[in-house]
């Protein structure tokens, strides 16, 4: 499904990314750990297209596609999606709305029809039901005034209605409550497939309980320095990352 | 003959059309003399410094169109609000046009200011109320010059007229450049409510220069709502001169709405002679290519306990370039005041520009004013994340406007005339958003 080979990013001319490799196949889940300002979020950012980070070498394969061209919509259409970090407020634009322009974008770029407007409705009704999001929520500005959580909560339920190939989801367990974890844990877990693939970045074994990885990889200073199964987010839960960095020195 | 001179040796042809026999007519007299004496503005007058009228006052404008014109409704149907029932009072090369109007007598009188300048009934209220609230600046006074047609508006004692009235005046191009000047003198009496719309429109792309005065007198506790369309072609400039005198408890709004013409100054001026009383000014402004739109207002608090909103959003694209003159005035009697100014702007290219100013004379001590104003660009972390939700730059960048419009937009209280303004912002970005803002 993904496949990144030797990935070299920076913005401004610092290089952040420095040859990064990484294959995604269909129905993986992949976990991304490292420590603060590794280049986790760059390399999310980067996959889905945007445009302040420059590709200096490498490449990006999106279903043995090079997307490097593509911009980040065209890439949200072939079934890129983004769990950000820092969700973006807009004011002005409701969830409703915005997710009826996103949704019917995507079918116009693949020549369908818009969503009828009852079938749109619906959708929005069974999945604000499954991520237990109130729906007077829908009719707020776009993330503007929600809190952390509902912020990450609201970007996990863009996610369901997209239904995208390939999502990352970066630190969406920041900022979540136990109960709001496990909800939203769920709703990631009820739309995998083996068709689909995710990629969680976080810090925290926690969520890894709940949305269970197949490999974990470590990123420190802009390379995958270490990839491993799922026992080697217990190890680094119990021992940080010195360890790992001492290994690369060595 | 430059235009100046060209205006004034044709105050004598316009005498021998109208009758010279009235107070008015002094008025009129006066008015042309003042315009004699200061000529158009220039540069060098602090209130011009960043609007030049130079290379629109170089046209050779007919002054007094010579053919009758008759346009059919199917053409211009599309610059009305027509899903609305309203009264309609249309203009065409300055000239009223009574198939496409609908006004009235019933109640309230919606007409022609040539009716009220001429008949007997209307003396009194236009003795009382005529050029009694515009400036002496040079253009208004060359528009009382010249006053002569317009709408005629009087709304008396506890009416709510239901119906908006629109007000248009369309340009056909029959003269290869034409002047319009039309004069409007609008008075709502004591509890009375009404909606007006105005719109100026060209049809063909021969120079248009319309120097407008709407005067609005609100009496006690009335309520106006004036909504101005300034939508206009590439060859055609409005200045728009309004003046509002607002008497106690009155409420008072105008929003414009500014997305064409190649120049537009909108000279907007509220003066609170009485307690408790609102007044609104809000605008949105969308312009690209070499459009230039200037708004320049004067909010002058004179009594106490009263309030001000002014909210002006503005986006500019290519060359565009604009200018914000905010003037709040508040007299030592005029304790409590509540004054609140805020100018937005977004600069969509680095050739397009806006100088932005507030102005802020306060004489009393126990007020609250607030102004604020910025100019940024689009906000790019908003464009990614919309833009990796699926949504095209073009869309993004629509969507993210009217975001920014949107406290404006809302604050419009017809819904066919807010779906209107969105309709014409999304034709202009180029949209079709698929749902109603
Ligand atoms: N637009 C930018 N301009 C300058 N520096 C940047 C920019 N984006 C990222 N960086 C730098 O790149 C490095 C990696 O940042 P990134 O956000 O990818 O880290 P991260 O691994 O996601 O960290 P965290 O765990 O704190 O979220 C940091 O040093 C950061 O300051
Ligand atoms: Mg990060």
């Amino acid at each position: 499904m993904l496949k990144i080979n030797n990935l070299h990013a920076s913005v401004e001319d610092k290089a952040i990314l420095k040859g990064i490799n990484l294959e995604v196949k269909p129905g993986e889940v992949h976990a991304i750990m490292g420590p603060n300002g590794s280049g986790k979020s760059t390399l999310a950012s980067v996959i889905a297209g945007k445009e302040e980070y420059e590709v200096t070498q490498g490449e990006i394969l999106l279903e043995n596609e090079n997307i490097d061209e593509l911009a980040a919509e065209e890439r949200a259409h072939k079934g890129i999606f983004l769990s950000f970090q820092y969700p973006v407020e807009i004011p002005g634009v409701s969830v409703t709305n915005f997710m009826k322009t996103a949704i019917n974008e995507t079918r116009k770029a693949k020549g369908l029809e818009d969503m009828p407007a009852n079938e749109m409705l619906k959708m929005i009704r069974e999945k604000s039901e499954m991520l237990e999001i109130d729906r007077k929520f829908l009719s707020r500005s776009l993330n503007e005034g929600f809190s952390g959580g509902e912020k990450k909560r609201n970007e996990i339920f863009q996610m369901a209605m997209l239904e995208p190939k390939l999502a990352i989801l970066d630190e969406t367990d920041s900022g979540l409550d136990i109960d709001a974890l496990r909800i939203v844990a769920n709703g990631v877990n009820k739309l995998k497939s083996k068709d689909n693939a995710v990629i969680v970045i976080t810090h925290y074994q926690r969520l890894l309980d709940y949305i269970v990885p197949d490999y974990v990889h470590v990123l420190h200073n802009g390379r995958i320095v270490k990839s491993g199964t799922k026992e080697l987010a217990h190890e680094l839960e119990e021992k940080g990352y010195d360890w790992i960095k001492e290994e690369v020195k060595a | 003959m430059d235009l100046k001179d060209k205006l004034v040796s044709s105050f004598m042809a316009f005498e021998n059309m109208v009758d010279i026999d009235t107070p008015i007519h002094d008025v009129r007299s006066e008015a042309i003399k003042t315009f004699e004496e200061k000529g158009f503005p220039s540069k060098r007058d602090e209130a011009w410094k960043y609007t030049s009228l130079n290379s629109i006052l170089r046209e050779d404008y007919s002054v007094f169109p010579k053919k009758e014109n008759s346009i059919e409704f199917r053409d211009i149907k599309k610059y009305f609000i027509h899903d609305i029932d309203s009264y309609k009072i249309v203009f065409i090369d300055g000239k009223y046009s009574s198939h496409l109007s609908q006004t009235t007598h019933d109640g309230i009188d919606v007409c022609l200011m040539s009716a009220a300048l001429s008949k007997p009934k209307y003396r009194i209220l236009i003795e009382n109320y005529f050029n009694k609230a515009a400036t002496k600046d040079s253009l208004s006074s060359l528009n009382t010059a010249f006053s002569q047609e317009g709408a005629y508006i009087h709304i008396p004692k506890n009416k709510v007229v239901e119906k908006p009235i629109q007000i248009l005046h369309f340009s056909t191009g029959n003269e290869s450049a034409l002047l319009l000047q039309p004069r409007n003198l609008i008075v709502v009496d004591e509890n009375s409510h009404v909606q007006i719309i105005e719109r100026h429109q060209s049809l063909t792309d021969n120079p248009v220069l319309t120097n407008s005065v709407t005067e609005i007198f609100t009496n006690k506790r009335a309520i106006v709502d004036y909504y101005k369309i300034q939508n206009d072609k590439q060859s055609a400039s409005l200045i728009d001169n309004t003046f509002v005198k607002q008497k106690r408890e009155s409420h008072a709004s105008v929003h414009t709405f500014s997305f064409g013409g190649q120049l537009t100054r909108n000279n907007l001026n509220f003066y609170q002679e009485g307690e408790r009383i609102d007044s609104t000014l809000k605008g949105v402004t969308i312009i690209g290519d070499k459009q230039h739109v200037d708004h320049n207002t004067l909010v002058h608090h004179i009594e106490p306990n009263c309030e001000s909103h002014q909210d002006y959003k503005g986006i500019f694209g290519d060359k565009s370039t604009g200018v914000f003159n905010g003037k709040v005035l508040v007299n030592k009697k005029a304790q409590k005041t509540n004054a609140f100014q805020a100018n937005n702007n977004i600069l969509l290219s680095d050739k397009a520009s806006i100088n932005t100013k507030p102005q802020l004379e306060i004489f009393a001590d126990d007020v609250k004013c607030s102004h604020g104003c910025t100019i940024g660009q689009l906000d790019e972390s908003a464009m990614f994340y919309m833009r990796s939700r699926g949504i095209p730059e073009k869309e993004a960048k629509a969507l993210l406007m009217f975001a920014f419009s949107n406290n404006v937009l809302d604050s419009v209280k017809i819904p066919e005339i807010k779906q209107r303004i969105t309709k014409i912002i999304a034709n202009k970005l180029g949209v079709n958003l698929g749902f109603d803002l």
